[in-house]
């Protein structure tokens, strides 16, 4: 196993140095890097062409990108050129942001896939079951950006009117509200919910069916019968032979998306105005500041291999068919 | 030591192949059960309705795999009511001059931001102009986006399943190394940087689109050929001196067709939402030409105002998708009986 894990690791050097290259030069390709300084209409020729040389813009791109990753490696992410503060720990901020809502939205999910799979596939073809199947394809079909609109004009504008309550109940953007210092739950968590029931919406409907195929494929295998010839009571049969089986490859699936988090939530941050990793990005793409876009894909690509390795460890644990060495 | 990766890749593929078997073999010949119809209480083939099983027995008894199917499709209500809206959504927004007396880009400012009436059905945007209008003509981009990238999309993935899955070795390692490597990027943020290096442009859209949707098609594609490919009829194939070539597209490739729509009736309605979220972004297509993202991202800051500009093109889009995957379950149900509840 130890051998195993090194061995991953070793592999994933090469994979991330030619991540970073694709990295740099997509960057490049995507963003004018004076478009900062061009747009000031009192930027001089000769401090543009100055800009462009501190900024090391006019060396060999094989140089720029050496320069570059060897900056990323020792931890100097650079300055963001828009806020002129430091990248890394805003990349730092953004991204505990994100794993925050990412990680609540992730508890939530599971909790209620795994719940209505387990429960469909045990009453197959029942009212329930049909009601959830609906739920999950109107889940799946859903345009979430526009269901994240509907639930900000509903709890933002109408709930709060025809209540006629003076604050909203759950507020529609940010993290906090202005005026409050320090760590509030409530508040965090009023700020918290719009966000975490609309990322969960698809993630529900995607889990919950996974669990029921899962499940039933579970409950004709020969091992369930055996639990059951045991004589083993029904709940221990469902629950400790049957359902645990069923969630190893919901487990690897939950790995996968948790990597994704770093890079996933854009629609929802955007919507949300929620400062984590994709309202970074999208900020970031809108001024041209190419060192956070460098950093933010970087950081992005690290966590999806992290996790991708995870994932398949993750399985080989929980798979006693797999063996290592 | 047993390497877990490919330990896990080889598993996967078993499952595949397994799959890919079932949908090969679990279609009945017809005269099984024609026999079995003859006998009153006789016990059927699994993943046979004893309607259908009369039917053959009835007289009916050449049938091919193409019409069983479509059989099977009509029982599953949800698909066919689904069918039926989905055309008319097409027709709609094909024959939008029609059902219109405005053009999308006819402005009046005289009646900026009025609510649905029977005048203007959606109600009007800050420029006067009608949003029903809009809808339609939105929807045509929409649908055409989502139909040309599954349309692109499967032919990528399925060329490549197949040859990875036919010549396996090296060549369906390395295809397949490729493969993870896309499943495996950040989607939206890739898509953004795709559509800022081509442009905004609705064939812009298509093609980005396109590179990112094929790998699922290429995993199922391989799935079924790496299982086929020492079957007899490819045998006999190779035996009278068919070229690769000829076996891997004229000979196999009709044996996949039942999984390969199933995978891309979905890709449209996977292609169409994610048109949707690009477009309103900003990095899909511009306006003026409207698309059902586009429309959203245009009525985003007038929700409070004017909440008919954000319902109409998300219901639109909401039922379109809705109904394209409720036809991509019935196909999986009609070309694989023994799959069926395990949709999604």
């Amino acid at each position: 196993m130890g051998r195993y894990v090194l061995r991953r690791l070793i592999f994933s050097i090469p994979v991330l140095l030619i991540s970073s290259v694709l990295v740099f030069t997509a960057t490049r390709a995507t963003t004018d890097p004076s478009a900062a300084i061009r747009e000031n209409p009192r930027a001089t020729a000769e401090q543009v062409q100055r800009y462009r040389a501190d900024l090391g813009l006019d060396d060999p791109p094989l140089q720029q990108y050496l320069h570059w990753l060897g900056d990323f490696v020792t931890g100097d992410w650079g300055t963001s050129l828009i806020s002129n503060r430091e990248i890394r720990p805003e990349i730092i901020d953004a991204l505990l942001n994100s794993l925050v809502l990412g990680g609540l939205a992730t508890v939530v999910s599971l909790t209620l896939g795994i719940s209505i799979g387990l429960y469909s596939s045990l009453h197959k073809y029942s009212k329930f079951d049909y009601i959830a199947t609906t739920g999950a394809f109107v889940g799946l079909s859903m345009p979430i950006f526009w269901f994240a609109l509907i639930l900000q004009l509903v709890f933002g504008v109408y709930l709060t009117r025809w209540l006629g309550l003076t604050t909203p109940i759950v507020y529609t953007s940010g993290v906090t509200s202005p005026g409050t210092d320090g760590f509030h739950l409530v508040d965090r968590l009023q700020h918290l919910i719009l966000p975490v029931i609309v990322l969960s919406v698809q993630v529900v409907a995607v889990y919950s069916r996974y669990m029921r195929a899962s499940m039933l494929e579970v409950l004709q295998s020969d091992y369930l019968r055996t639990a059951r010839a045991k004589g083993l009571r029904e709940r221990v049969v469902v629950l400790r032979h049957g359902m645990r089986n069923a969630l190893i490859p919901i487990t690897t699936q939950v790995a996968l998306d948790v990597g994704a988090i770093a890079g996933g939530l854009i629609i929802t941050e955007t919507i949300f105005d929620y400062p984590g990793m994709g309202s970074l990005f999208i900020e970031a793409q809108g001024y041209g500041d190419y060192p956070v876009i460098l950093s933010w894909l970087m950081v992005t690509v690290i966590f999806v291999i992290v996790f991708n390795l995870i994932a398949d460890l993750l399985y080989a644990v929980l798979d006693p068919r797999i063996r290592y060495a | 030591m047993p390497d877990a990766t490919e330990e896990f890749q080889r598993r996967q593929a078993l499952k595949e192949e397994a799959k890919a078997e079932g949908s090969l073999h679990d279609i009945p010949l017809q005269r099984e059960v024609a026999a079995a119809a003859d006998v009153p209480g006789a016990q059927l083939p699994p993943g046979v309705d004893r309607e259908l099983a009369d039917a053959a027995g009835a007289g009916i008894v050449i049938a091919s795999q193409r019409e069983l199917a479509w059989r099977r499709f009509k029982k599953h209500k949800a698909a066919m009511v689904s069918g039926v809206v989905l055309i008319i959504i097409i027709i709609g927004s094909l024959a939008a001059p029609l059902l219109t007396s405005y053009t999308f880009s006819e402005t009046d400012v005289t009646s900026p931001l009025q609510g649905p009436s029977m005048k203007h059905y959606f109600g009007t945007d800050t420029l006067g102009r009608d949003a029903f209008t809009r809808v339609l003509y939105g929807g045509r981009i929409s649908l055409l986006v989502g139909f040309a990238v599954a349309i692109i999309a499967t032919v990528i993935g399925a060329t490549i399943g197949a040859i990875a899955g036919y010549y396996g070795g090296w060549l369906d390692n390395l295809l397949m190394r490729v493969t993870d490597l896309f499943l495996s990027v950040p989607f939206l943020v890739v898509l953004i940087l795709g559509s800022l290096l081509l442009g905004p442009g609705v064939l812009d859209t298509v093609i980005i689109l396109s590179l990112f949707f094929w790998m699922y098609d290429a995993r199922i594609v391989r799935g079924i050929y790496l299982s086929m490919k020492e079957k007899e009829f490819v045998e006999a194939a190779r035996a009278s001196g068919a070229s690769n070539r000829r076996i891997i597209f004229r000979e196999m490739l009709p044996n996949a067709m039942g999984p390969i729509i199933v995978a891309s009736t979905l890709a449209v309605a996977a292609a169409i939402l994610t048109e949707s979220v690009l477009s309103f972004l900003g990095y899909g297509i511009q306006p003026p030409t409207p698309t059902w993202g586009n429309l959203l991202d245009d009525a985003r800051n007038l929700a409070v105002s004017a909440p008919w500009l954000i319902l109409f093109p998300g219901i639109a889009i909401l039922i379109t998708v809705l109904c394209v995957n409720y036809i991509g379950d019935g196909l999986r149900d009609a070309f694989d009986p023994q799959g069926q509840g395990k949709s999604l």
